[in-house]
């Protein structure tokens, strides 16, 4: 075992007195260090969530609050390109944001200053320069009063910084990439990203963390993104780690009007995976797509609690998410819609599908709907079943065997959420990464 | 070829075949016909191997072998095909990864190697062309949203790809219009020989105008009450069904 349990540490105590030590690196005169000692505050005293919390209901943190994590890389790590490769979408041209247990690699990174930013958080986060747009957006759409948010925002330090200023696009999609080494016995990460696309902007964002051992990695993070008047963002999340590796995605989305952001999120491994995604529409006429794909097996644990709050009129959301479940694989789907009173003509749409391919795998679904204005369109549903045995037979009978013909229809029913991946490339990965997942050759090129 | 005996099956007590005898010999074509609700699907799924159904008695013979423990998928590789009467709808798969994935397992289980990828092609336009299916058809999401008549062909689209020993087709002539008939028939006729037969389940002796059957049963509640020649089909669409309620079962 990598991991150090022991019984006397307290996670909490140790962050919180480790901010002592982080406020010996960081510059305490600038502004950010103000929001910082307040989110230490707040964390201090809620503590990480627990059970009893409604949100927190089906996922548990306990026993990864036993695990002795390192709160700061010890040393700069190094990784070649050629180990790590497979991880990168190397089949295209990309910028490339890449992080080894928690610090900047430029050796592996491609970022850029030509027409945009796509750079370092802790660049944003020191240089005079960037002062006036972290004043504007840090910290500004994330929710305060989280408990991990702030633990996030206390120590935030680095991550993505992307800007993509008004009518422009970056000329490929970026990736921002954490590794962890496994050098670190057992490694807390926490990284902070902001994005901002300015009017008319354009931009596709791929993520991803890696852990390459089995050692225990937990990561908190934290994304902020600000999509101003009609701009376009498209965010990918691969999760696809290795069976120790824990994360809690904290994103928060702050939509003007006329803007369209689609976030996909495919899930397809780690230990405990926790997705708040948080929607705000700040606008008319704006489109939320939140769309997920979910493969479990063995004790894997994912979370995906959704938040569409429609604030303006004239609004969409769609929400898809599919999941399949195996062995002892456990799912859950919270996804919370708020329409504001004056948030008249909203169009609200939701779906959960899921399969459980065993007796002890399972999966709570549950939408929540507050809905305060009454000229609006929702629609909700979540289905828990088995394959179609119909459609089984049919397949069977053309000579698919029964293993094959399942894995072609689990293979089919996680296939359209990627119809909207605008990516080909990434689509063939996530389709490959898919058919690697249900463990079948289907017999032709995805 | 295939010898069914004396065939009693149904789900759970509810018997839907009571006691079918029928053989079928190599380069024979077959019809069934009979009233809505005597059995034909039934009988059609019972051949394919759908678990659902339970035989009680009898048994199915397929070139001398019992079929009764076969799965679905060892009796499409042993080369009995059923053309379904409501080809199920599968969105996410394509028409064309569809058939290359049925024909490749098929070979898989019989030792063979996969096909080449451009013979593949090559024999997916030549059928396409024989059924005349529009290309851009076949990248389509599985019967999804194809109309009745686009079910039906892409069924006998399938039957030319596995080239099967024993075709079954379940009402394949209901929703084509005249012109679809006879496309649908002349792809049937193509894949005729001397070593493959046919079973066409139909309601109207309109199809059996294009293929000629050697045989006409009549199914009524489950069992065959009349056999006889193509002139049978004549008889039926000029009187109906009823008249045969009083005839003697054949034994
Ligand atoms: N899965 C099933 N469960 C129960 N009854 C069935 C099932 N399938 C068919 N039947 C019944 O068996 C009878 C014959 O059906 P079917 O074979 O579809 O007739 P046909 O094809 O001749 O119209 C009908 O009464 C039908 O309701
Ligand atoms: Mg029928």
């Amino acid at each position: 075992m990598g991991s150090k349990h022991t019984e006397n540490i307290d996670l909490r105590e140790k962050l919180v007195s480790s901010f002592l030590a982080f406020q010996s690196h960081v510059d305490v005169d600038h502004p950010v260090h103000d929001i910082r000692s307040e989110a230490i505050r707040n964390f201090e005293i809620k503590g990480f969530p627990n059970r009893k919390e409604e949100a927190w209901k089906y996922t548990s943190l306990g026993k990864l609050q036993k695990i002795d994590f390192s709160i700061f890389p010890k040393k700069v790590n190094a990784l070649e390109y050629s180990d790590v490769k497979q991880y990168f979408l190397h089949e295209m041209d990309t910028y490339k944001i890449v992080f080894i247990d928690g610090i900047y690699s430029s050796y592996l990174s491609e970022t850029t200053h030509d027409g945009v930013d796509i750079c370092l958080m802790s660049a944003a986060l020191t240089k005079p320069i960037y002062e006036p747009i972290i004043e504007l957006y840090f910290n500004k759409a994330a929710k305060g009063e989280d408990s991990l948010t702030s633990l996030n925002t206390a120590f935030s330090k680095e991550g993505a910084y992307i800007y993509i200023p008004k009518s422009k696009a970056p000329i490929k999609p970026i990736e921002i990439i954490h590794f962890a080494t496994g050098k670190e016995s057992s490694l807390m990460l926490q990284p902070r990203n902001l994005i901002i696309a300015e009017e008319n902007a354009e931009l596709q964002i791929i993520e991803r963390h890696q852990s390459l051992t089995s050692n225990d990695v937990l990561t908190n993070a934290v994304t902020e993104i600000f999509a101003a008047k009609n701009s376009i963002v498209d965010y990918y999340k691969v999760q696809n780690d290795s069976s120790n590796a824990s994360l809690i995605d904290n994103t928060y989305i702050s939509q003007k009007q006329g803007s369209a952001v689609h976030v996909h999120t495919f899930s397809f491994g780690g230990n405990i995976t926790r997705n708040n995604l948080n929607f705000y529409q700040d606008g008319e006429r704006i489109d939320s797509t939140l769309k997920g794909v979910t493969i479990l097996n063995n004790k894997q644990h994912v979370d995906h609690h959704t938040l569409v709050h429609h604030q303006q009129p004239n609004c969409e959301s769609h929400q898809d998410y599919k999941g399949i479940y195996a062995d002892k694989a456990t799912g859950v789907f919270n996804g919370k819609i708020i329409v504001d009173e004056v948030a008249q003509k909203t169009n609200a749409f939701q779906q959960n599908n899921n399969i459980l391919i065993s007796d002890d795998a399972t999966i709570n679904t549950k939408p929540q709907l507050e809905i305060f204005a009454d000229d609006v369109k929702c629609s909700h549903g979540c289905t828990i079943g088995q394959l179609d045995e119909e459609a089984l037979f049919y397949l069977r009978a053309r000579g698919i065997p029964r293993k094959e013909a399942q894995a072609l229809l689990m293979y089919a029913f996680a296939n359209n959420v990627l119809e909207s991946v605008r990516i080909p490339e990434l689509k063939l990965r996530i389709n490959k990464l898919i058919a690697e997942k249900l463990g079948v050759h289907l017999g032709f090129d995805l | 070829m295939l010898k069914i005996k004396n065939l009693h099956a149904g789900v759970e007590e509810n018997e839907i075949l009571n006691g079918i005898n029928l053989e079928v010999n190599p380069g024979e074509v077959h019809a069934i016909m009979g009233p809505n609700g005597s059995g034909k699907s039934t009988l059609a799924a019972v051949i394919a191997g759908k678990e659902e159904f339970e035989i009680s008695e009898g048994h199915i013979e397929f070139e001398g072998e019992d079929l009764e423990d076969a799965a679905p998928e060892e009796r499409a590789h042993k080369g009995i095909f059923m053309s379904f009467q409501y080809p199920v709808e599968i969105p996410g798969v394509s028409v064309t990864n569809f058939i290359k994935t049925a024909i490749n397992e098929s070979r898989k289980a019989r030792g063979e190697e996969e096909m080449p990828a451009n013979k593949m092609l090559k024999l997916i336009r030549e059928k396409s062309e024989l059924l005349e299916i529009d290309r851009k058809f076949l990248s389509r999401s599985l019967n999804q949203g194809f109309s009745g008549g686009e079910k039906k062909r892409n069924e006998i689209f399938q039957m030319a790809m596995l080239e099967p020993k024993l075709a079954i087709l379940d009402e394949t002539d209901s929703g084509l219009d005249i012109d679809a008939l006879r496309i649908v028939a002349h792809g049937v006729n193509k894949l005729r020989s001397k070593d493959n037969a046919v079973i066409v389940i139909t309601h109207y002796q309109r199809l059996l105008d294009y293929i000629i059957p050697d045989f006409v049963h009549v199914l009524q509640e489950g069992k065959i009450v009349k056999s006889g020649s193509k002139d049978l089909a004549l008889e039926l669409e000029d009187k109906g069904y009823d008249w045969l309620k009083d005839e003697v079962v054949p034994q």
